[in-house]
């Protein structure tokens, strides 16, 4: 089974919000990285999470159905699910999966972070 | 768009992935494929469906088959309507299951869109109406052990409330032995033995009644008021009616 080609690094921006920069490639190899870093990001009681998509090289649909469970995870805990720094081809995705109903999408990390805080 | 003439900005995925639709159009079916419950209604995600959602895997392993991910996939592609034992009533468009392509189910009563394509998967996206609203992923990968396996992983909530109904009273069952066959014609066909590991998961159990009127769309419901219908369509065609 292939390796996951994919890093996600952890950043709590304030109390409130945890940022993950993804970088690489989503597919369904990332499942464990990406549910550990979420796990890290919750620490403390967040109330959203900020995924950063600058680093994006790769998605697939198991990549899209893993942002799915991600969502699901997110909700249960009351939390919000936030991104930035999508490719416009990366927002062609989402809108077409149907994933920008759910998941906010924003220009930039202080967009993102200004949204979390305000909500 | 093709891998050759792709813009170099743009990543490897790009040629994998269906363009953005509003709704789906039907084309490169025979003339006369009743396509009704397909045209114009919205592809669907999970997170747009009504009821629990799921996650549900079959597995194969194609024990002693030669055959790689990239021809387990190929083969899966090509023989779709025969693989999954749906045969005729599965209607692949002239052009084959390209990413945004539309394909019907059931003769006509309902379809799917491909949703995603590479070398080593596929993913089929449902319309507003089918029984159940989102992806259906059928991979091949090689295991540890170096045998290839294909599974089928479906995320999917049944669409509306009265398909969520159904769920229990055998529409879970019935969607369960359609990929279980699927696999084990797929291990067939590779002379492999097939026996099918099956992993059912919850993933929300919570149902979405925001989204309970998903039921006008329904295509049970729209496929017998059409034929309900159907003599006042006649007397509307007939000369002077």
């Amino acid at each position: 089974m292939p390796q996951a080609q994919v890093t996600m690094e952890v950043r709590k921006v304030n109390d409130g919000v945890s940022v993950i920069d993804v970088k690489g490639e989503l597919t369904a190899f990332a499942e464990g990285v990406l549910m550990d870093a979420y796990n890290q990001a919750s620490d403390g009681g967040v109330r959203a999470i900020v995924l950063n998509f600058e680093g994006l090289e790769y998605m697939n649909s198991s990549g899209i159905g893993l942002l799915v469970t991600l969502l699901i995870r997110v909700n249960r805990e009351k939390q919000r699910l936030l991104t930035y720094g999508l490719s416009d081809h990366y927002q062609n995705i989402f809108q077409i999966t149907r994933l920008d109903d759910a998941i906010g999408i924003y220009g930039s990390e202080e967009e993102a972070v200004r949204a979390a805080d305000t909500t | 768009m093709t891998a050759a003439n792709r813009r170099p900005e743009q990543p490897r995925d790009a040629d994998h992935w269906a363009r953005y639709v509003e709704t789906l159009r039907v084309t490169g079916l025979r003339e006369g494929a009743g396509a009704r419950n397909v045209e114009g209604r919205r592809p669907m995600s999970p997170l747009q469906g009504f009821g629990k959602m799921w996650q549900k895997t079959f597995k194969v392993r194609l024990e002693g088959a030669k055959a790689s991910p990239a021809e387990v996939v190929r083969t899966w592609r090509e023989g779709f309507p025969e693989l999954s034992g749906m045969g005729k009533g599965f209607l692949v468009p002239s052009g084959g299951l390209v990413p945004g392509a539309v394909a019907l189910l059931g003769g006509g009563l309902t379809g799917v869109m491909v949703l995603y394509a590479d070398e080593e998967s596929f993913t089929y996206m449902t319309p507003e109406g089918h029984p159940f609203s989102g992806w259906i992923t059928f991979s091949s990968h090689v295991a540890e052990d170096g045998t290839t396996v294909a599974q089928a992983q479906l995320l999917i909530r049944a669409n509306d409330p009265l398909w969520e109904a159904m769920m229990p009273l055998g529409l879970h069952k019935m969607e369960d032995m359609t990929w279980q066959r699927t696999l084990r014609r797929v291990a067939a066909h590779f002379g492999a033995d097939g026996r099918v590991e099956t992993k059912v998961v919850c993933v929300d159990p919570k149902r979405q009644w925001r989204h309970y009127k998903n039921v006008r769309h329904n295509v049970l419901i729209r496929s017998a008021l059409h034929a309900l219908t159907a003599p006042l369509r006649w007397l509307g065609r007939r000369p002077g009616g």
